[in-house]
């Protein structure tokens, strides 16, 4: 079927000068084209099984050449994939390398530009607006009673953690609060976690946040605790948390922004938050080569302010 | 009929357009002749301008020199999802400035996705001495001191309404500068601040104010407060609860569903952030005339939820979470007839795997018991073309259906195949289909059907969906009420815009990101389409430093009659008549 591009109104017309008919057939073409890469369809299958449930879909559906089941996890290693992909919808002939290369950067870059590093984001999906998004994260955090943690523990073990965005909420003259989510990961553990740094005051509230992620996966009742709605306000520390007093078999460490490895607790708390880029819960073995933070710049002699 | 129009004074004609409202009713009648264009324009109260960069203030106030209601909508919806940079531009301040000495007596200012300073809000404070409502709509750029200014000065204020605007707070007392003889106010909505409001000034306003039908406050209000300010306001038609946590006691139970008892007119309820199930039951009373319900903020698993909405016989819009799983569905179309509107959201939006049970099935039972159902929002992880087509033929009604499964590219799970056909029986049967919303696997052919049948759609939203040019040629040249178009991440290029150039001057506005318009055909359309804003926001640096062929990263083109504008920052370039000079 041949489809003859008309002007809208008839005005465009005379600019289209580099149209040319379209048709189907045209595009039948160069997706048969795609899809006769059978390594791509190999990439796809595998990445489909790597996901475990709801994705089965995907290893019959790489036979049809229109379904192209990209995930956003894909994107990075599929790079490849996508770059062709862009490269069929504009069937015009003159399409470069660096248009395709373009292409492909694009759809990296949309991947790479999600929030605060993380991995496997494409920014702005789903379209949930950031209002709401900042509103569930906080909620995820706060424990009200022992049905509430308990409904919150069956959900948070078998799910990654919320993401926020920072680069919406922030204007340039203003001071909003925004979310400071770092990753932390804990040795031994596979999947990592989300903790927004913003919502706490200190390193006692933080450490007692991530014990309680990590040390005791089913989150027990803090009977002093529960009675508070945590959201915004600072929770007296009960007892001093094992990760920063030395007596977990783990110790808290972070990231900072030069990529050295600090042990956590030694710098005023908003020196941590403006250098810390995500967190890491070490046996205390490995930790060993960890000095304090301070004295491991002034080992390295470098210039940083105190 | 001529001589009829001649022969009625300026004074009845006056007194009969006072009756019409509507802007496009109004615009139609300006049009008619020239004395009634020149009656029209000075009896016209209020202005909507849905994009701000369409005309420019002295138009607006040169042609209604006697405006008292204003509506201006500054960046494109796609802003919501962060794909708009910051600083891309939605400045009121200039409005306001303009408006500040051309009406005196304006009462209105409603904003939607604009950037508001805390000056513009003192400036509006101190020039208009009749001001009654502010409503900043998903807003940004002020503080709760430009609130203050606001709270101190306007004495006649009746509506502030804050919604979803990100405020920078860092304290409450910005209630307390209402005076003590304030007492005009009707509707606050403060639901989006972040800190803790001064209490006592929050009670001794709503205690003060008889008038007020509408109260949404924000999260820091805890649970126990919320009883005392019931109490005072027991005329409260909508109400936004705060945290709705706090230790089951059964004193606090008590005195919160007393309070919940005696407000009789109670239609809308909002907020419940933190819900501790145990003191649901406290709003029992009154849900039998609901007609409104929010809990999207609300985490309530579904036997909770189902307990609570088949006593809201009168519910007329549900806003949830998804936790409400396809059983709480089926309880709201078994018990809710009257349901309009549904509104699913997505507990965790990033998890890997489902965290509830609720499928398409959800949304075809409401479909099948909700008769009156038109318009949607929901999100989940799966959906069959069946499921579509049956939705659709339960409900020709439907207005607006906007379906989000959450992974891009999701076909129909059972038959394997793209979701073209169920979201063509939409637009087939659903003929009155205003705004739509597509998700899952798409060729070409749903922008066929969309094209073919949607004749009445006004609003497209697209991303990871289509084949080729051929799929936004057929949106662009079939749907004859198209408005607003947004794409993200769609194979489109050129031809298509390019070979429906004209009618983009047709519609309020065009965006596309992450497609594969060149930056030639952006500078094409600029050259030849002068009524037209071509916006190539790019921030990888100057269009010109890569080649023409290259695809532009977003591009936003909208109808202007105020041509390029002067406030863009360094990553958005203007398309126009000089481009082509400029840029080579």
């Amino acid at each position: 079927m041949q489809l003859v591009f008309v002007g809208g109104g008839g005005a465009a017309a005379a600019t289209t000068a580099s149209m040319s008919t379209l048709s189907r057939e045209d595009n039948a073409a160069m997706s048969s084209e795609d899809s006769s890469s059978p390594d791509e369809a190999e990439l796809e299958l595998g990445l489909g099984l790597s996901l475990g449930g709801g994705f089965k879909n995907q290893q019959v559906a790489v036979k049809n050449q229109y379904a192209r089941i990209l995930t956003a996890k894909d994107l990075p290693s599929g790079v490849s994939a996508s770059s062709s992909f862009s490269s069929t919808s504009s069937s015009s002939s003159t399409l470069s390398r660096a248009n395709a290369m373009a292409g492909t950067k694009r759809s990296a870059d949309s991947v790479s530009a999600a929030p605060n590093g993380a991995s496997s984001q494409v920014v702005g999906w789903p379209p949930i607006r950031a209002y709401r998004m900042n509103s569930m994260v906080n909620q995820a955090k706060s424990v009200a009673t022992e049905e509430y943690s308990s409904i919150i523990g069956k959900n948070e073990s078998k799910t990654a953690v919320l993401e926020k965005t920072n680069n919406g909420s922030n204007i340039n003259n203003s001071k909003v609060r925004t979310s400071l989510f770092v990753k932390v990961n804990m040795d031994g553990i596979a999947i990592g976690r989300k903790v927004d740094l913003n919502a706490h005051g200190c390193y006692e509230t933080l450490a007692q946040t991530l014990e309680d992620m990590f040390l005791r996966p089913t989150p027990t009742v803090n009977s002093i605790r529960s009675s508070a709605p945590q959201h915004n306000l600072m929770v007296e520390a009960t007892r001093c948390p094992q990760l920063l007093d030395g007596s977990s078999e783990f110790v808290l460490t972070y990231e900072d922004k030069d990529g050295d490895w600090m042990l956590v607790g030694d710098v005023p708390w908003g020196m941590f938050l403006s250098s810390v880029k995500r967190l890491r819960i070490m046996r205390r073995s490995e930790a060993n080569g960890l000095a304090p933070s301070l004295q491991e710049r002034n080992g390295r002699q470098r210039n940083k302010p105190i | 009929m001529l001589r009829m129009a001649r022969s009625l004074p300026e004074e009845v004609l006056e007194h009969v357009f006072s009756f019409i409202h509507s802007d496009k009713d109004r615009n139609a009648i300006s049009m008619v002749c020239k004395s009634w264009y020149e009656i029209e324009r000075w009896c016209r109260r209020r202005i909507f301008v849905g994009n701000c960069y369409a005309v420019n203030p002295s138009m607006v106030i040169r042609r209604f020199p006697e405006v008292r209601s204003v509506e201006l909508k500054g960046k494109p919806h796609f802003a919501d999802f962060n794909l708009v940079p910051d600083g891309w531009g939605g400045y009121v301040y200039p409005w306001i400035a303009a408006m500040a000495n051309a009406y005196p007596w304006l009462e209105e200012i409603s904003l939607k996705r604009m950037v508001v300073t805390d000056e513009t809000l003192e400036l509006i404070a101190k020039s208009f001495k009749n001001f009654k409502v502010l409503v900043l709509s998903s807003c940004e750029g002020f503080s709760t001191d430009g609130l203050a200014a606001i709270a101190a000065n306007c004495r006649n204020l009746r509506q502030l309404d804050l919604r979803e605007s990100e405020v920078d707070d860092p304290s409450g007392h910005w209630l307390s500068h209402f005076p003590d003889s304030f007492t005009s106010l009707v509707s606050l909505n403060i639901s989006c601040l972040g800190s803790e409001v001064n209490f006592s000034a929050l009670e001794h306003l709503v205690g003060r104010c008889p008038n007020l039908r509408t109260l949404r406050l924000n999260r820091a209000v805890p649970l126990d407060r919320l009883a005392n300010i019931l109490r005072r306001a027991p005329q409260l038609v909508e109400l936004g609860a705060g945290t709705y946590s706090a230790e089951l006691r059964p004193d606090v139970f008590s005195s919160i569903a007393g309070a919940f008892s005696g407000c009789k007119e109670l239609k809308s309820l909002s907020g419940f952030w933190d819900v501790v199930p145990g003191y649901l039951p406290a709003i029992y009373p009154i849900c039998s005339s609901l007609t409104s319900l929010n809990l999207s903020y609300a985490t309530i698993q579904s036997p909770d939820l189902v307990k609570l909405v088949s006593q809201c016989q009168s519910l007329q819009r549900l806003w949830v979470l998804d936790y409400i799983e396809d059983i709480g569905l089926e309880a709201l179309a078994a018990f809710c007839k009257d349901l309009q509107e549904l509104r699913v959201f997505p507990s965790e939006p990033f998890a890997l795997e489902p965290n509830v049970s609720l499928t398409e099935q959800g949304l075809v039972s409401v479909s099948e018991g909700c008769l009156k159902l038109h318009s949607v929002l929901y999100f989940c992880r799966q959906m069959t073309n069946d499921a579509l087509v049956t939705i659709a033929r339960n409900c020709p009604k439907m207005t607006r259906f906007r379906l989000c499964i959450i992974e891009p590219r999701t076909s129909d799970y059972i038959t394997l195949q793209p979701l073209d056909d169920g979201f063509g029986a939409i637009v087939e049967h659903c003929k009155d289909l205003r705004r739509l919303s597509l998700s899952g696997l798409l060729t070409d052919r749903v922008f066929e059907y969309i094209g073919t049948h949607a004749k009445k759609l006004e609003m497209l939203s697209v991303a990871f969906a289509g084949d080729s040019d051929l799929g936004l040629h057929h949106v662009l040249y079939g749907c004859e009420n198209l408005r607003k178009l947004e794409i993200r991440d769609c194979p489109f290029g050129d031809k298509a815009l390019l070979a429906n150039a004209a009618k983009l001057e047709t519609m309020r506005s065009l965006w596309m990101s992450s497609c594969s318009v060149s930056f030639g055909a952006c500078k094409l359309l600029g050259q030849k389409m002068p009524r037209l804003n071509i916006e190539v926001i790019d921030e990888r640096g100057p269009p010109d430093s890569r080649p023409e062929s290259c695809p532009v990263e977003k591009l936003y083109i909208y109808r202007t009659l105020a041509g390029p504008r002067f406030d863009m920052p360094g990553f958005v370039w203007t398309m126009d008549e000089d481009s082509a000079l400029r840029f080579s």
